[in-house]
């Protein structure tokens, strides 16, 4: 099959330019970045029809090399809607983070970033605890400090490893 | 016996709901489950021991079994099999599990509102052990074995305010599950290599077995892993002490009497056949008398009195282990009789520390004093059971341990391994013989300088169960011939070698006299001498404790956890993308590299010299939109790559495309400015965003390598396109030229209705991302509001100068009392008001929803079809809206949204279903010629239905983005102040206010 380098470069430069804006932390620019991919699919797709031919409207007669590949069409077709409705959707995330935070970027995650920084001392499992004599005593479990939670912070005995 | 079996599991089930009825006199009634049982075993019994331990199930001498077959295609069954071995451990799993059940009802209070829940777990661990024994299949062996392992955490844990029982109940299912989960690899190797699952066949097949070498080596020494780790050997002893945390119920029959004996089960099960092993008597050997001399050490030093029984424990399993591990019939015999003694007379001492913790409130021998004369019936139970346990004679521990001494003896002869193991359990009886002095001296005397301790009458319902299982060592002591015939047939698995070994009070003088004689004498001194012991085991350096490791070990592993989370778990979506996309580079070239992928050999640079045109067009709106600082420049720019791409399909041949292109292109224009315009009009306030090397790195690296694998995919073809036969087949069976959307509406419709469910639900999460509660299909049509009053404010407008003139002129004109040109035009701010588009659109639009309908129907034959027409007239009503306003859009549509999308959906299921009503498949299509008055003859093909769906859908969709981005978004600007309004002002210029700026 012959290779045509302008569908090639095309599709390239829109996958990078795809990815560069993707990784952008304005939400705008990403969804942006988002269409340059489909854009650039659509054109992979598009290649891999081969070279183009006469548009795939039966008449009769006509050898059935003659058309452009049908298939690639109908895959890119739905994809063009499918990618009108995403960007849609990405457009309503858009407004809603500017009008609950005013901002337009992508946060990074403050729970992730809470797990990364917790301590791997545990209450639960580090604490010195006193050995119990009876089962028999309403007070004879060893004294909880006050608000401890399975990610307590009190680390007396570990040093901290902040990453 | 699956009855049995079923009925203990049934009442644990319902045994919460018996608690809240009888409140903790239900134990009782749950007692009598295992004493049922326990009386059934002895009705078998008789047979059981009679038959022929060795025989396969089936035979006509085997012992009583069951099979169930459970799944057939993995050789898995519920095989059950009760023979010699299965008894003796059910005596003690279903007696001494009766009598803890009833010593229960009054170890614990009336009113504890977790009684039920403990009753139930207690009872179904009872079945799960009674399964466990009586499985004759390895993998339902294995889960019997992991259910007494979580009824073991629960049990421990139920205290579960105590830090140190939840603790140490997680511990011991770490630990236990560990060995479990490594008797499973051994259990899944040793079933493999033996080609069957089933114990009693892999047993009468041992010899083969063993003599394949290696492999079935490694899997018994993981099955005994299992073992070591269940029954608390060195060095995973660790956790028995700290299950202690449990209620002493638990600790009798649990860590005494019943699980800690699977174990040793587990070991006897093997021991006849696979003793031989490589791995088997140097683990068992060498961790059994560790655990033996450890924990009698470790025993003398407690003070609990709940711990010194637990060390007790532990040593006794190492001995235990060792003696069952012995293999041969001496060590079989001896093995058992030990098994049973410890079982009587560790539950007794256990429930008696149970009685004297429920009426003092303490265990700590160092408080207690005195209660020997309080409770002297107490004090006679356990002085029995501790006799026992330390040997004394006539006792039935003292019976066991003459068998073992006899076995030893035998062994000693062999040479020094012999001597060293009898040297080593003589050692360890002589400490077991001191801390069971130490026991009872700690549980019963009177101490010097120590008042009495106050201690409750103990009632007789509550000493019942201790007493009888002392009664037991006492009469089996003195008469031991009914346990040596239950023992005896289990020995008969083992190779003859003339002796006959039995359990009796009497062996005659010998060696093991001698040895009892000095257990006997070293013992008293040890504990005569137990304070300059002390000191003496005060002075050694103490070892670093087993638990200690172990909690290092954990405390590692959350190290690493955490430490690997937070490496990984960064938090932002640009790290993950990163490395996403990294490994999408990485991969296939590997992959192409590696696999010598083939590399095309024509190029040409483009079919025709427009494509470089247009392509080259593109790019630099690409490289615009990348440096472009204003939002909506950059959104500019990317829609003329859209357009571009439009411009593309159509030089490649491919109509429909930049047909849909140019229509989707233009509406997502429209999207976007109405949902943008009020954010700020530059894109990013930062001076530079970081990373923008990395990143430009990574999307060149990107697009290169998708450019190698399109040129690599495209030299990869070796057949024709299956789509060269499409056009004709469409044509053919689909009754339509365009073969773009037969394939559409017909070939390839499941792809089209799975997409046009996406499309239904992108739109009602647009309607809801901007409508928050609902999808607000209500739709406000325009009477009644007042003229003039939407996007009120919205211009800035100057009241002087030539803004004024044009607010002016704009007033006048809406004051004009003739018709409108829209419906709801009048209903706009005179500012905001054009009357050249309004007229536009009142000629246009009719005229784009003929042409968007006309798209529709003839899109089967020309290019068009359901998405073409569908955003047709979505452009339509996009026209109306920015001419008119939002009660204009109202008024456009006839129904709401949700209803458009919901009748697209069920006309296109409705087509996609109805030719199963006529025998054809889903989706099938059929093409109906018939004859209409006006149109001569009509060739009508049924998937045109299909395509009206997709059109009402699209339709809905492009709707929903009005309304919402639109229509919403006004209403929500108006309400807000306008400070906030400034930000955006200079971005927005939504195409409607040209016409009235001058």
């Amino acid at each position: 099959m012959t290779v045509d380098i302008t569908l090639i470069v095309l599709m390239a430069v829109f996958f990078a330019a795809g990815i560069y804006l993707l990784l952008e932390r304005s939400l705008t620019r990403v969804l942006l970045g988002l269409i340059l991919l489909g854009n650039g699919a659509n054109i992979l797709l598009l290649s891999m029809s081969g070279g183009g031919g006469k548009s795939p409207l039966y008449v009769s007669g006509t050898p059935a090399e003659d058309y452009t590949d049908s298939l690639p069409q109908a895959l890119i077709l739905t994809a063009i809607v499918i990618t009108f409705a995403v960007t849609a959707f990405m457009l309503g995330i858009i407004y809603r983070s500017w009008v609950l935070g005013r901002q337009d970027d992508v946060q990074d995650d403050p729970e992730d970033r809470r797990v990364a920084d917790q301590p791997s001392y545990d209450y639960e499992d580090d604490a010195d605890i006193a050995a119990d004599t009876t089962e028999f005593s309403d007070d004879g479990s060893a004294p909880e400090p006050a608000g401890t939670s399975a990610s307590g912070g009190d680390r007396a005995d570990r040093p901290e490893d902040t990453p | 016996m699956l009855t049995v079996l079923i009925a203990m599991f049934a009442l644990a089930l319902g045994a919460p709901v018996l608690f809240s009825r009888l409140g903790r006199s239900a134990f009782f009634v749950l007692a009598a489950a295992p004493a049922a049982a326990f009386a059934w075993l002895l009705v078998e019994l008789p047979g059981v021991l009679a038959a022929d331990q060795s025989a396969p199930t089936g035979a006509p001498a085997a012992p009583p079994s069951v099979v169930v077959p459970w799944i057939p295609s993995l050789q898995l069954e519920l095989a059950f099999r009760l023979d010699a071995l299965a008894a003796v451990l059910c005596i003690l799993i279903l007696g001494v599990g009766a009598l803890v059940l009833f010593y229960c009802a009054r170890y614990f209070k009336n009113d504890d509102p977790d009684v039920g829940a403990f009753g139930a777990q207690l009872l179904a661990f009872a079945a799960a052990m009674f399964g466990l024994v009586l499985a004759d299949d390895l993998i339902l062996m294995f889960i019997f074995w992991e259910l007494t392992t979580i009824l073991s955490y629960l049990l421990i844990g139920y205290s579960r305010h105590r830090l140190s029982a939840r603790r140490s109940a997680l511990q011991a299912l770490i630990i236990t599950t560990f060995g479990g989960l490594a008797m499973l690899v051994g259990l899944v190797m040793l079933g493999q290599e033996a080609g069957t699952y089933r114990i009693s066949e892999i047993l009468a097949d041992a010899e083969r077995l063993v003599a394949r070498g290696t492999l079935v080596d490694v899997a018994i020494a993981l099955v005994l892993v299992g073992a070591v780790t269940k029954s608390a050997l060195v060095p995973f002893h660790f956790w028995l002490p700290a299950a202690m945390a449990a209620p002493t119920p638990v600790s009798a029959y649990l860590h005494a009497a019943a699980m800690v004996k699977a174990g040793v089960f587990l070991v006897a099960r093997f021991a006849p056949g696979f003793s031989e092993t490589a791995f088997w008597h140097p683990l068992i050997f060498v961790l059994g008398m560790a655990t033996m001399l450890l924990g009698g050490w470790r025993a003398l030093r407690q003070f609990d009195l709940k711990l010194v029984l637990a060390y007790g424990t532990v040593s006794q399993l190492g001995f235990l282990t060792m003696v069952v591990g012995l293999g041969g019939r001496d060590g079989a015999v001896a093995g058992l009789g030990l098994l049973l003694a410890h079982g009587f007379f560790k539950a007794t001492l256990f429930l008696v520390v149970g009685i004297i913790d429920h009426q003092s409130g303490t265990r700590d021998l160092r408080v207690l004093s005195g209660v020997g004369a309080t409770s002297p019936v107490l004090f006679a139970v356990a002085l029995v059971a501790a006799g026992s346990m330390a040997g004394v004679p006539s006792l039935l521990g003292f019976v066991a341990k003459e068998s073992v001494f006899e076995a030893l003896a035998h062994r000693a002869e062999g040479g020094l391994a012999g001597i060293l193991l009898l040297g080593g359990m003589v050692l360890g009886s002589i400490l077991t013989f001191a801390y069971s002095a130490r026991f009872v001296w700690g549980a019963f005397a009177l101490k010097h300088g120590r008042a009495r301790t106050t201690f409750k009458r103990v009632r007789v319902s509550f000493v019942l169960a201790p007493a009888l299982l002392a009664v037991a060592s006492v009469v089996f002591g003195l008469w031991p011939a009914p346990l040596d015939s239950v023992v005896q047939p289990y020995a008969t698995l083992f190779a003859s070698d003339g002796a006959a070994p039995h359990l009796a009070l009497w062996h005659g003088f010998g060696l093991p006299l001698l040895l009892s004689g000095i257990t006997l004498a070293a013992g008293t001194a040890l504990y005569l001498f137990r304070r300059p012991f002390e000191r003496f085991q005060g002075r050694l350096p103490s070892m670093r404790e087993a638990e200690v490791v172990y909690r290092s070990v954990i405390g590692v592993l959350d190290d690493v956890a955490v430490w690997i989370t937070g490496r990984t778990q960064r938090g932002s979506l640009a790290f993950y993308l990163f490395v996403i996309l990294t490994t999408a580079v990485v991969t296939p070239l590997t992959a192409l590299v590696i696999f010598d992928a083939p590399l095309p050999t024509g190029f040409r640079i483009a079919q025709s010299p427009a494509q470089v045109v247009v392509a080259g067009a593109v790019i630099v709106g690409i490289v615009a939109a990348l440096r472009s600082n204003k939002r909506f420049m950059a959104v500019l720019m990317v829609g003329i790559t859209g357009y571009g791409m439009a411009a593309m399909f159509a030089l490649h041949g491919a109509p429909d495309l930049a047909l849909t292109q140019m229509l989707v292109e233009t509406i997502v224009l429209v999207a976007f400015v109405l949902a943008l315009r009020s954010l700020p009009a530059r894109l990013w306030n930062r001076a530079e965003s970081r990373h923008r090397l990395l990143r430009a790195g990574l999307g060149i690296a990107f697009g290169g390598i998708m450019a190698v694998i399109a040129m690599s995919a495209m030299a990869s073809r070796n057949a024709a396109p299956i789509s060269l036969a499409y056009p004709q087949l469409a044509y053919d069976d689909g009754g339509g030229a365009n073969a773009v959307n037969v394939l559409l509406v017909d070939i390839r419709a499941w792809d089209t209705l799975g997409e046009i469910t996406v499309l239904a639900l992108a739109a009602t999460g647009v309607a809801s991302l901007i409508f928050i509660r609902g999808r607000s299909d209500h739709r406000r049509r325009a009477d009644g509001v007042e003229d003039g009053s939407v996007d009120r404010g919205q211009e800035l407008l100057d009241a002087r100068g030539r803004s004024g003139a044009a607010l002016a002129l704009a007033a006048r004109f809406a004051d004009v009392p003739r018709d409108p040109w829209l419906v709801a035009g009048r209903t706009l701010a005179p500012e905001r008001r054009s009357i050249i588009f309004e007229v536009v659109t009142r000629l246009l639009f009719h005229t784009i929803i003929l042409l968007s309908v006309y798209l529709l129907v003839a899109g089967h034959n020309l290019p068009g079809g359901g998405f073409a027409g569908g955003l047709t007239a979505g452009i339509a009503l996009a026209i109306r809206y920015l001419a008119g306003g939002r009660f204009e859009l109202a008024e456009a549509s006839p129904v709401s949204a949700g209803t458009l999308l919901g009748v697209g959906l069920a006309i296109v299921s409705v087509t996609a279903a109805a030719p199963l009503l006529f025998g054809g498949a889903v989706l099938e299509s059929y093409i109906l010629e018939f004859w209409l008055p006006v149109f001569g003859d009509v060739k009508f093909v049924t998937s045109t239905v299909f395509d009206i769906g997709v059109y009402i859908i699209v339709v809905g969709l492009v709707l929903d983005v009005l309304r919402s981005l639109g229509s919403e978004i006004d209403e929500r600007s108006e309400s807000d102040d306008p400070v906030e309004e400034d930000s955006g002002a200079d971005a927005l210029v939504p195409p409607a206010t040209e016409g009235i700026r001058p």
